[in-house]
C-alpha cells in the first residue's frame, strides 16, 4: 500500500484538479493568437468571451453535480424547454413576461427535483434516467411548440408588453472600443465565485464532495446524502433556466431544438476541467476553463478561417487527454 | 463518577436471534476505562452481532445492557455515539479521495460566521487536525492531501483519532488490523495503547491472537455465538489463547 504513495509534487498537482485545464488554456490561448490576428483584439475578446459564457455556467453547475456523483443528460435540452416555455406564454397566452420567466424557473427546477427523486428512489444511475428526461423534453419542446404555434420557433417576442423591463438582465451589452462584452460574461463570473464558495467554503460543500466520493460513508457520520443530490439536480435545472433566459433576451427568439446536443459539451467542459466521471473529485474553476477553452477553441477556429467542422474532433482529443490524466489520478490515489 | 468501579459499557447474558437463528447466546463483556477488551473468534462467531448491539445498530433479543451501572436502551447507533461509545467500522466511513481534514470533520464541521456568510473555518479544522494526528505519532507534510494517499495503518489510526476527538469515552473497534501487513497492525496496535492509556474503554475486535495478546487485559472467545469463555491476562498465555481460537481443548488449571 505504502508504494502507492506519490511524491510530494504530484500530491501538490492531486490537490489541484484545475492544473491541466489552467495550462491547456495557456495553450490555447498562445496557439490561437498566433493563428489570427482578430484573436486578441477587444472585438475577438468580446467574441470568444461570450460563446464560453453560457457553457461556463452550464458546466459549472455540471462539474457541482459530477462532483457529487451524477450525470444530468437533460441539461443542455433544459436551456430550450425554459426559454421555449417563456416564449409561448408571453406570445401566444399574453402572460407577463416577467411572470412568464418565473414560472419557467419554477417548472425547470421542479424537473430538476424529478430527476434527483428518481435518481435516489430507485437507485438507478443518473446517466439513464437524466437520458429519459431528456428525450421527453425534446419531444415535449418539439411538439407543444408545434402544437400551439404551429411552427417550431417562437417569434414576436421584443413586441410584448414589459420586455424592455427584463431584457437587459440577460442580454444587455456593454461596447468598450471595438468590443461588444454581454452581460452573461457577469453571470458567468458570478455562478463561478458563488459555486466555488458553496464548494469549498460551506457545509453542504462538504457533502457534495462526500456524496460523490463514498455515498456509504457519507450517510455513516450523517451526511444527508439524498437532500444533497436532489439540490444538486436542482441546481443544473437552475443553470439550465438562466442559460435558457440568456439565450432567449440576447435573440428575441428560440427554436424548438435549442439546446439539444449541448449536454455533453458541458461534461466535456468539466471533465476536462478535473472532474472524475466517478465522482468526488473536480473543480468548480477547472470547468470554467473549460468552458473557455470550448469558447475560445469555437471561435479561434472560425477567426482562423479554418473549416469550424474540426472543433468536434478537437474536443475528442482534449476530453481523451483528460480523461487520461484522471484516471491516473484516480489510480494513485484510491488504488481499488 | 465512580468511573473505575464500575465498567462504562457491559453487555450482561445478551442473546440475539435473526428469524429464529441465534447468532448469539448469553454473551457478557465488560469495557472498563483504561483497558483493552478483546473479542476473538473465528468468521461467524458472533463477534460482528455483539459489536452491533454495543454499537446500538441491533437491540438485544434478550439480555441487557449497562452504561456507568445502569441499564440502558440504544434506539439506533446515533444514541450510543451521543454517550461516548464510538464503532470504527472496518470501512472506516472515510471517502479517499478527500482530504484528511475534510474526512475528519465530514458530517460536523466547525464554521464561523452567520447567515450567508457561514463558511468552514478552515484553519482552525486543519490546526486541529494536524495536532491531533502528530498526538498520534502521524506527520503529514499536508493534511490538505486526500485520505487514500495514508497507508491503511495511517487512515484506520485517523478514524480512531476521529472517534476520540468527538467524545468517545468506550471505542468499539471491527477488526482494525485484519487487512493490514505486520508494520501497519503494529502502527493500529500502539494506538490502541495510546487510546487505553488516555482512559478510554476499548473493545478489539480481532480473529488473530497475535494482535489481541500483547495489548488486551480480557479476552472473550466466541464460537458458534456463544462464549467459549472470558479470561484476565493473566489467566492464559498466548499459546492458550492461541489453541482456544484454533478449537483445541485448554486446561488452564
Amino acid at each position: 500500500m505504502a508504494a502507492h504513495r506519490p511524491p510530494p509534487a504530484l500530491a501538490a498537482l492531486i490537490a489541484r484538479p484545475e492544473t491541466g485545464a489552467l495550462i491547456a488554456t495557456g495553450l490555447v490561448m498562445a496557439f490561437f493568437g498566433l493563428a489570427s490576428q482578430a484573436f486578441f483584439t477587444v472585438a475577438g475578446a468580446g467574441v470568444w468571451l461570450e460563446s464560453a459564457s453560457t457553457y461556463g455556467i452550464m458546466a459549472v453547475a455540471v462539474a457541482l453535480l459530477m462532483i457529487g456523483g451524477e450525470f444530468d443528460l437533460s441539461a443542455g435540452v433544459m436551456t430550450g424547454f425554459t426559454a421555449l416555455t417563456v416564449g409561448v406564454l408571453a406570445t401566444h397566452f399574453g402572460v407577463d413576461i416577467r411572470l412568464a420567466a418565473g414560472l419557467a424557473l419554477i417548472l425547470a427546477l421542479a424537473v430538476g427535483a424529478l430527476n434527483g427523486f428518481l435518481v435516489i428512489r430507485t437507485g438507478l444511475p443518473s446517466f439513464i434516467v437524466t437520458l429519459a428526461t431528456f428525450f421527453v423534453l425534446q419531444g415535449v419542446d418539439l411538439a407543444v411548440t408545434k402544437l400551439i404555434l404551429g411552427q417550431v420557433t417562437v417569434q414576436g417576442l421584443s413586441k410584448v408588453p414589459n420586455y424592455d423591463s427584463i431584457q437587459p438582465i440577460f442580454g444587455s451589452q456593454l461596447q468598450l472600443g471595438q468590443g461588444h462584452f454581454y452581460v452573461s460574461v457577469l453571470w458567468w463570473a458570478l455562478c463561478t465565485v458563488a459555486a466555488v464558495w458553496l464548494l469549498n467554503h460551506t457545509r453542504p460543500g462538504n457533502w457534495v464532495y462526500a456524496v460523490g466520493g463514498a455515498p456509504l460513508a457519507a450517510r455513516q457520520v450523517g451526511v444527508p446524502v439524498r437532500a444533497t443530490k436532489v439540490v444538486l439536480f436542482m441546481g443544473t435545472a437552475l443553470a439550465g433556466w438562466l442559460v435558457g433566459m440568456i439565450s432567449l433576451f440576447r435573440t428575441s427568439t428560440v427554436q424548438a431544438t435549442t439546446g439539444v446536443g449541448q449536454e455533453f459539451i458541458y461534461i466535456i467542459c468539466a471533465v476536462v476541467g478535473g472532474c472524475l466521471l466517478t465522482g468526488g473529485f473536480g473543480s468548480v474553476v477547472g470547468a470554467s476553463l473549460g468552458a473557455l477553452i470550448y469558447g475560445m477553441t469555437f471561435q479561434g477556429i472560425t477567426f482562423a478561417q479554418w473549416d469550424t467542422n474540426w472543433l468536434m474532433a478537437f474536443l475528442g482529443v482534449m476530453l481523451l487527454g483528460a480523461v487520461f490524466v484522471n484516471h491516473w489520478i484516480r489510480l494513485r490515489v484510491a488504488p481499488t | 463518577m465512580s468511573q473505575s468501579d464500575v465498567p462504562i459499557i457491559a453487555a450482561r447474558q445478551v442473546s440475539k436471534a435473526y428469524a429464529g437463528a441465534v447468532a448469539l447466546r448469553d454473551v457478557s463483556i465488560e469495557v472498563w476505562a483504561g483497558q483493552v477488551s478483546c473479542v476473538l473468534g473465528d468468521n461467524g462467531a458472533g463477534k460482528s452481532t455483539l459489536i452491533k448491539i454495543l454499537a446500538g445498530v441491533h437491540r438485544p433479543t434478550a439480555g441487557q445492557l449497562l452504561l456507568d451501572g445502569r441499564p440502558v436502551d440504544f434506539d439506533g447507533p446515533r444514541a450510543a455515539l451521543e454517550v461516548g461509545v464510538a464503532t470504527v467500522y472496518q470501512d472506516l466511513a472515510m471517502v479517499p479521495l478527500m482530504p484528511v481534514w475534510r474526512n475528519f470533520f465530514l458530517g460536523r464541521e466547525l464554521t464561523v460566521g452567520r447567515g450567508p456568510a457561514r463558511r468552514l473555518n478552515r484553519s482552525g479544522m486543519r490546526a486541529i487536525v494536524r495536532q491531533q494526528l502528530s498526538q498520534i505519532g502521524i506527520e503529514l507534510r499536508d493534511v490538505d492531501q486526500p485520505i487514500g494517499t495514508l497507508s491503511g495503518g495511517e487512515r484506520q489510526s485517523v478514524a480512531i483519532a476521529r472517534a476520540i476527538h468527538f467524545g468517545a469515552r468506550a471505542l468499539i473497534l471491527d477488526e482494525p488490523t485484519a487487512a493490514l501487513g505486520v508494520k501497519q497492525s503494529e502502527v493500529v496496535l500502539k494506538y490502541i495503547r495510546r487510546a487505553r492509556d488516555e482512559g478510554l474503554g476499548v473493545v478489539f475486535i480481532t480473529h488473530n491472537p497475535n494482535h489481541a495478546y500483547p495489548v488486551g487485559d480480557h479476552f472473550l472467545v466466541l464460537n458458534h455465538g456463544q462464549a467459549q469463555g472470558y479470561y484476565a491476562k493473566a489467566e492464559l498465555s498466548l499459546p492458550d489463547l492461541a489453541a482456544m481460537m484454533a478449537g483445541d481443548p485448554v486446561d488452564l488449571s
